[in-house]
């Protein structure tokens, strides 16, 4: 009989267990794939190390900051900043057509770029800023707002909105169109007000580092083992049976499934009204080139691109993708104190359509990774400079990816729209975490797990 | 335990809650959340730590005892002075 199962050995289930096992718990962590990370995994092709969510971890504060989310989840978690080994930004921008802001880990810079750029503009940003610093993501009345019409109230420019929305919306928005007020100051905080950075060896390093702490305490990782029901008894779970056939017995459940994909486990006959499942997927195409995009002297971290005034945050219709925004990310680009390789590496993520996608067969599916990589690739450049002559490796990062990590339905990589934000369900011992308990990014997982953990699974 | 030793407990569950924290400089009489910007996770953290060390329950009430060095000390003193420093 365990204490608490978790499903899924994502960030926020990992960390969840660290937080069990630490107390003492006997904790087993299900994972259905053959690796740990879910969305934010790694993997090595042809002689190279990738990482699959991974562009740049956000809310990166300094070491010795005691707000924010990093470090109250290095308090949790009982790391030392330095444990995480992150670098800094160079810098990173959002350009539009005839409109370009940059933006760093200083949020001066963004401040005095839109003042440059938008100089009747400066004063309602500044107001909207001291707005989101003031949120209180915990006890917030106006969490639901459409988020359109409060930046909207305060900053009259369209472009000036669609090109705050288009960054926020791309690291983490389940929902087309529009993101909740709530979500949109805490995606705001992340990304402009704390900051991106990224671990010298990828996301491999903090899932190592949370792996080795979770079986240090005593905890289970069991891996290849998904879950094909969770059993239940009369509003009540009580444990667990695997793809296998074995069940496992459990006092309570703490899923990272998704919420629509948890429900469907629930052997009860799914009582609770079905919500929307997501439908928001990405490409990525992938460059390994022969020289850091330092040596073409591109230094930018991030670039969110976007080649009408009007940003579109919508499932692609008529084609498998929508080439007319992306963000291309350069994992060289950060302040390492020593370069990452002699190659380099830049990665083009766009809006997908799983349906699409997810219909090919195999020959099909392989044609259309080639005729994708270059379409997206193409559009890009128009952006950066362009490296395609640079290309010794190609790979590609499709809605199937996605499925194949997350197990989300649609491959919808922020899982569905509307979030259980205090993470229950329709019984009493089971609860959610990760993506659909609402909080995105790896720091946010991190937290998501974390607080759900001490919420609903150590108060006994 | 006495006070001191039960200072240096309550100092060690700061250091492991907190690795980056100079604790050198703590002032026992001001709160820990001013000085350390501690939260309620945080204050949830050492209550439960307390209770896998020394099997001390603190009921959810009382934890307005633990907000500085001088209060918590004070206020644990009487449920810890039986239990032996290891």
């Amino acid at each position: 009989m365990y204490d608490t199962l978790i499903i899924g050995a994502g960030m926020s289930g990992l960390a969840a267990g660290i937080r069990l096992a630490h107390f003492g718990q006997r904790v087993a962590i299900l994972e259905r794939h053959y690796t740990i990370g879910g969305l934010n995994s790694f993997y090595r092709l042809r002689g190279r190390n990738y990482d699959v969510g991974l562009h740049a971890l956000t809310n990166i504060t300094p070491k010795g900051a005691k707000r924010g989310p990093l470090a109250r989840l290095l308090r949790q978690l009982r790391f030392s900043w330095d444990d995480f080994e992150i670098s800094p930004q160079n810098g990173s921008q959002i350009v539009f057509p005839g409109a370009k802001l940059s933006f760093s880990n200083e949020f001066e810079l963004m401040r005095s770029e839109v003042a440059r750029q938008f100089p009747g503009q400066a004063d309602a940003f500044d107001k909207m800023v001291s707005q989101i610093v003031d949120y209180d993501d915990l006890t917030d009345e106006h969490q639901q707002l459409s988020a359109r019409e409060v930046v909207s109230s305060y900053i009259t420019e369209p472009l000036l909105v669609e090109m705050l929305f288009c960054p926020l919306m791309f690291y983490g928005s389940a929902r087309e169109h529009d993101m909740d007020w709530g979500q949109f100051c805490i995606m705001f905080r992340s990304i402009f007000l704390e900051g991106l950075g990224r671990p010298f060896a990828g996301v491999r390093l903090i899932l190592k580092l949370l792996v080795k702490r979770f079986r240090s305490l005593g905890g289970e990782l069991k891996l290849r083992s998904g879950v094909k029901r969770i059993l239940t008894d009369d509003g009540h779970v009580c444990g667990v049976e695997l793809e296998g056939g074995e069940t496992i017995e459990a006092r309570r459940v703490l899923s990272s499934a998704g919420w629509c994909e948890t429900m469907r486990l629930c052997d009860d006959g799914d009582p609770v009204s079905s919500r929307a499942s997501g439908q928001l997927s990405f490409c990525e195409a992938i460059a390994t080139l022969d020289v850091p995009p330092s040596a073409f002297d591109y230094h930018q971290t991030i670039t969110f691109f976007n080649d009408s005034p009007e940003f579109h945050w919508t499932k692609p219709t008529g084609e498998m993708c929508d080439v007319r925004s992306g963000v291309i990310c350069s994992p060289d680009n950060f302040g390492y104190d020593r370069p990452l390789g002699e190659e380099g590496t830049m990665r083009v993520t766009v809006l997908a359509d799983q349906d699409r996608w997810m219909a090919l067969d195999d020959p099909d599916y392989r044609l259309a990774k080639h005729r994708w990589w270059d379409r997206i690739v193409e559009s890009a450049v128009r952006f950066v400079p362009d490296f395609r002559a640079r290309v010794i490796d190609t790979d590609m990062f499709t809605p199937g990816t996605i499925v194949r990590y997350t197990g989300h339905d649609n491959g919808a990589v922020y899982g569905a729209p509307d979030k259980q934000l205090d993470g229950t369900t329709h019984l009493d011992n089971l609860f959610v975490c990760g993506t659909d308990q609402g909080f995105v990014g790896i720091i946010g997982a991190i937290i998501s797990g974390i607080s759900m953990a001490n919420m609903h699974c150590l108060r006994d | 335990m006495t006070k001191e030793e039960i200072r240096e407990e309550v100092l060690d569950i700061l250091a492991d809650i907190a690795p980056d924290e100079d604790l050198s400089n703590l002032d026992d009489s001001q709160s820990f959340r001013e000085q350390m910007e501690l939260d309620s996770m945080d204050f949830l953290d050492i209550v439960m730590e307390l209770r896998k060390r020394h099997r001390v329950q603190v009921p959810e009430d009382d934890y307005v005892n633990l907000a500085s060095m001088n209060s918590t000390v004070e206020y644990l003193e009487p449920l810890m002075k039986d239990i032996q420093k290891v």
